[in-house]
C-alpha cells in the first residue's frame, strides 16, 4: 500500500557505505551470564561453607530464650543463634535447637557445657547484668574432650570455672555444708586460690560432698596429707587462754570459704592426685590435729570417770599428747566387777618431736619400742582432777617409778595401755581410812569419862565458894581498921601540903613579871647577850683577816 | 495488518541507530557505514537475542541470591534482624501492614520475575520465529521496558534506611548481599530488554509473506 507512491523517493535513499564483513566469532555478551554464575556460584559455596554445626541442647526451662534471637557465645564472642525452641515429646524438658557457626565447629565435644547466662546475683558476685538490656544468651565452656557430639545437655548455673582455667579439683568429704555454696573461696595462706564448684549431699544422706577446685600454680600445695578446714565466718573461741578469733578474710567473713594447709615437713612431697577426697574439718584446730600420725590405746580405770568427758586431754606434764575418744563400762560377770574401759588418741610425733628436731634425716624412733621403754620406768596413766570447782577430770601420763610392773598389751585392738588409780581416787581411799579409824574410836567411854571429870569439877568448885565465904567472914573487919587508920593519916598529910602552898606563893610574889629584880635581871641579860654577839662578829672578822691584828682594819673598797 | 509485513529490511533499507538517516544496503554480506554520520548500519540490533540472552540468564542466576539472603539487617538495643524480600514481606504482613506488604511483594518479588519470564517468552518466540500473537507480543514488550526502572523499589528502601538509621549502638540498618544481587537483577532485565529488539518479532510475518 505504502510501497508503491514512495518508489520514485527511493533513489534518493543514499547508498550505505560497504566494508568488508569482520567476524566475530565469539559474542563478549555471554561474559556477563558467566561472572553471574560465578558470583552465583561462589555465593551459593560461601554459604553452603558458612553453613555451621546444627546442634541440640536441652535445658529445663525455655526462660529468657527465643528462636531466631537468642545467641550462643563463647567468651562472649557470638558463635551461634538458637534457631528453635521445643517441648520434649514427655514435657520434661525443653530442646533447643542451635545453629553455630563453622569456627565454633572445634567446640563441640563431649565435655562442653552450655548454660543460660541471664542476671544472677548470689553472693558476693552479681554477673549477666548486661542481660538485662540485651536479653539473655546461652554460654559455652569449651572442652577439652577430642570426642565429637551434638547433643548436649545445658546446666541450669553457670560452671564456677571454666575448662580452660589451669588446676585441679579435689573433693571433701564433711558432715554439713556450714555457710558454703558454690563460688566459696578457698584460700591458702590466707590468698584465695580456688573456689568450691559444687556442693551435693551424698547418696546416703550421711554428709555431703563438696567439689573444690584449686587453680595452678597453688594447686602443686595440696598433698596427700593437706588437710581443709571451715573457714566459714568467724570462729571465736574462749577458752582458759582468753578469747580467740579466727577468720580467714571478709569475704569469707560473709560468705564462707574453705581453707587448706599442707604440714611443713610435707612441702616436699608429690602433689595430690586430682580428685583426692580429703575430709574437711569444722575449725582449724580440729584439722591440725589430724595433721598429726594417731594412734589409739585403752586406759581401764576401776574408779569413777565422772567428769571425764569425750575429747578431755591426755595430758603428759603439762603437754597435751592426745584426747579421750570413747568412754564405755563393762562388767566381767566372771569377777562381778565394774570396769570402765577408756580410748585415748594419742599423738606419737608430739613425743618423738624432740628426736626429729636433733637428725631430721634419723628414722624416728618406733613408738611401740619407745612406750615400751618407757612403760618399763613407771609411764602409767591415771585421771587427774584439772579443775577442783568443776571437777573436770583428764588423763595424765606421769612415771611411777613405784608402780607395779606393768607391760603395754598389744594383742586387744586398740592396745591396752597401763593405768594407775587415779589421784582422786586415792584421796578418797585415804579420807575413808581416816572416816574408818575415827570410827573405830571408843568415843562413848570417853564421854563417859568426860562426864565424871565434870562432875569432880563442879564439886570442887562448890568447897572452893566454901573458903571464900570464910575469908568473907574473918579477913574483912581487919581490913576496915586497918583502912581507917590510914585515912587519919592521909588528913594529916593534907595540912603539911597546906603549909608549903603558903611558902611558895611568897616565892611567886617575889618572882612575878612586874617584879624589880626580875626586871633588872631581863636587862643584864640582854647586855650579856648583845656582847656576847659583838665578840662573835670580832671573832668572825679576826678569823677572816688575821692580819688586822697588826696592820689595823682595812679600808672597805667600794 | 497486512501493509504492515512489507518491512524496510525486505526493500534492503536500513535505518541509522544513530542519525536514523534511512540508507539501501545493497550488499548484504559486507559491513556499511553509515552515509551520514559514519555509525555502523544493521537491520536488525546484531546478537540482539544471544545477547539479551545472555542478560537474562545472568539476570536468572542472581534472581535466586536475591531472594535468598539477606537483603537488610536491622539491628537495636533489643532485637537484631536479618530479613530475606520474602521474610520482609512476612514480617509487615504479620504486623499489619498489608498495604505495604503487598507493594513490597508486587514490587520485589513479582515484577522482577514477571520481567524475566515475560523477556524469556519474547525471546523463545522469536527464535522458533512464532507467528503467535505479534501485537500482543509487541505489547508485552513496551510493557517490560515501562516497568522495568520502577522495580528498583526496595533497593530504593534499603539504600535509604542504610543512610539514614545509623544511630550507633542503638538501632543501625545495613544492606545485605541480598541487595546488591537484585539491584543486579534490575539492571541486567533492564539492559537485557534494550537489548531485544522488538522488529524480530514481526520478521517471522515479513518472510512468510515475502518468500
Amino acid at each position: 500500500m505504502t510501497d508503491m507512491p514512495q518508489k520514485p523517493e527511493l533513489s534518493d535513499i543514499p547508498d550505505a557505505v560497504s566494508e568488508p564483513k569482520r567476524r566475530f566469532s565469539i559474542q563478549l555478551v555471554w561474559i556477563i551470564p558467566i561472572i553471574a554464575a560465578l558470583i552465583g556460584l561462589s555465593l551459593a559455596v560461601k554459604s553452603f561453607m558458612d553453613r555451621g554445626e546444627t546442634i541440640t541442647i536441652i535445658f529445663k526451662t525455655g526462660e529468657g530464650m527465643e528462636a531466631g534471637k537468642t545467641k550462643i557465645k563463647y567468651k562472649d564472642v557470638q558463635i551461634g543463634e538458637v534457631k528453635g525452641l521445643a517441648i520434649a515429646s514427655d514435657r520434661s524438658h525443653v530442646v533447643v535447637t542451635a545453629e553455630l557457626s563453622k569456627d565454633a565447629r572445634g567446640l563441640l565435644v563431649k565435655d562442653t557445657r552450655f548454660w543460660v547466662v541471664r542476671a544472677r546475683i548470689s553472693g558476693g558476685n552479681i554477673s549477666g547484668l548486661s542481660t538485662l538490656i540485651g536479653g539473655s544468651y546461652i554460654g559455652v565452656d569449651a572442652g577439652t574432650s577430642t570426642q565429637k557430639r551434638d547433643e548436649f545437655v545445658g546446666l541450669e548455673a553457670p560452671p564456677a570455672v571454666s575448662m580452660d582455667v589451669p588446676g585441679r579439683q579435689f573433693v571433701l568429704h564433711a558432715d554439713d555444708v556450714g555457710s558454703l555454696d558454690t563460688s566459696s573461696p578457698i584460700f591458702y595462706r590466707r590468698m584465695q586460690v580456688g573456689q568450691v564448684i559444687s556442693t551435693e549431699m551424698d547418696r546416703d544422706g550421711k554428709g555431703v560432698t563438696i567439689r573444690a577446685f584449686i587453680r595452678a600454680p597453688f594447686d602443686q600445695y595440696v598433698k596427700a596429707n593437706s588437710v581443709f578446714w571451715h573457714a566459714s565466718g568467724v570462729d571465736l573461741t574462749l577458752n582458759a587462754s582468753g578469747v580467740k578469733i579466727n577468720t580467714e578474710s571478709m569475704v569469707s567473713i560473709l560468705l564462707g570459704g574453705i581453707a587448706f594447709q599442707t604440714p611443713q615437713d610435707q612441702l616436699e612431697a608429690p602433689p595430690a592426685r586430682p580428685n583426692s577426697v580429703f575430709p574437711l574439718f569444722i575449725t582449724r584446730d580440729d584439722a591440725l590435729k589430724h595433721v598429726e600420725a594417731v594412734e589409739k590405746y585403752l586406759l581401764v580405770f576401776k574408779e569413777s570417770v565422772r567428769g571425764l568427758p569425750v575429747g578431755a586431754p591426755v595430758d603428759l606434764w603439762g603437754v597435751t599428747v592426745g584426747e579421750v575418744t570413747k568412754i564405755d563400762v563393762t562388767l566381767d560377770p566372771a569377777k562381778s566387777e565394774l570396769s570402765i574401759p577408756v580410748e585415748i588418741q594419742f599423738y606419737p610425733e608430739r613425743l618423738r618431736a624432740l628426736s626429729r628436731n636433733k637428725s631430721p634425716q634419723a628414722k624416728p624412733p618406733d613408738s611401740r619400742e619407745l612406750l615400751d621403754a618407757l612403760v618399763a620406768r613407771g609411764f602409767r596413766a591415771e585421771i587427774k582432777s584439772g579443775n577442783l570447782l568443776t571437777g573436770q577430770l583428764f588423763v595424765a601420763l606421769e612415771f611411777f617409778p613405784r608402780a607395779k610392773p606393768a607391760k603395754i598389751d598389744w594383742s586387744t585392738n586398740p592396745p591396752r595401755f597401763p593405768s594407775v588409780p587415779g589421784s582422786m581416787g586415792e584421796l578418797q581411799k585415804k579420807l575413808m581410812q581416816i572416816v574408818q579409824k575415827f570410827e573405830k574410836m571408843p568415843l562413848e567411854e570417853l564421854a563417859g569419862d568426860a562426864r565424871k571429870t565434870v562432875q569432880s569439877l563442879d564439886s570442887t568448885l562448890k568447897s572452893a565458894e566454901k573458903l571464900l565465904k570464910n575469908v568473907d567472914g574473918t579477913v574483912i573487919p581487919e581490913a576496915r581498921s586497918v583502912l581507917s587508920e590510914a585515912r587519919q593519916s592521909l588528913g594529916e598529910v593534907r595540912k603539911t601540903l597546906g603549909a608549903a602552898q603558903t611558902t611558895l606563893g611568897g616565892a611567886n610574889q617575889v618572882l612575878s613579871g612586874d617584879a624589880p629584880l626580875q626586871l633588872d635581871l631581863r636587862e643584864t641579860l640582854r647586855e650579856v647577850s648583845r656582847a656576847a654577839q659583838s665578840l662573835r662578829v670580832l671573832g668572825d672578822y679576826l678569823e677572816q683577816h688575821p692580819e688586822s691584828l697588826v696592820r689595823g682594819k682595812r679600808e672597805d673598797k667600794q | 495488518m497486512t501493509a504492515m509485513t512489507a518491512s524496510a529490511a525486505g526493500q534492503k533499507l536500513c535505518s541509522c541507530h544513530v542519525c536514523n538517516l534511512v540508507s539501501r544496503r545493497e550488499q548484504l554480506s559486507v559491513q556499511a557505514h553509515c552515509p551520514r554520520c559514519g555509525a555502523f548500519l544493521h537491520f536488525r540490533k546484531p546478537g540482539s537475542v544471544v545477547r539479551c540472552w545472555a542478560l537474562l540468564i545472568a539476570a536468572y542466576i542472581l534472581y535466586i541470591p536475591a531472594n535468598l539472603l539477606t537483603m537488610m539487617e536491622t539491628g537495636s538495643i533489643f532485637s537484631y534482624r536479618k530479613d530475606t524480600i520474602i521474610s520482609g514481606v512476612v514480617h509487615l504482613w504479620k504486623t499489619g501492614s498489608w498495604g505495604i506488604a503487598v507493594i513490597v511483594f508486587i514490587a520485589s518479588v513479582t515484577i522482577p520475575l514477571l520481567k524475566l519470564m515475560s523477556l524469556t517468552l519474547l525471546l523463545v518466540s522469536v527464535q522458533r520465529r512464532s507467528r503467535w500473537h505479534p501485537r500482543q507480543r509487541t505489547r508485552l514488550y513496551r510493557l517490560v521496558e515501562l516497568v522495568g526502572r520502577w522495580s528498583m523499589l526496595d533497593i530504593y528502601v534499603v539504600t535509604l534506611l542504610a543512610a539514614l538509621v545509623q544511630l550507633g549502638a542503638m538501632a543501625t540498618v545495613k544492606a545485605g548481599p541480598a541487595a546488591v544481587a537484585f539491584g543486579a537483577v534490575v539492571v541486567l532485565t533492564m539492559f537485557a530488554s534494550m537489548q531485544f529488539d522488538p522488529r524480530l518479532i514481526w520478521d517471522p510475518l515479513q518472510k512468510e509473506r515475502n518468500p
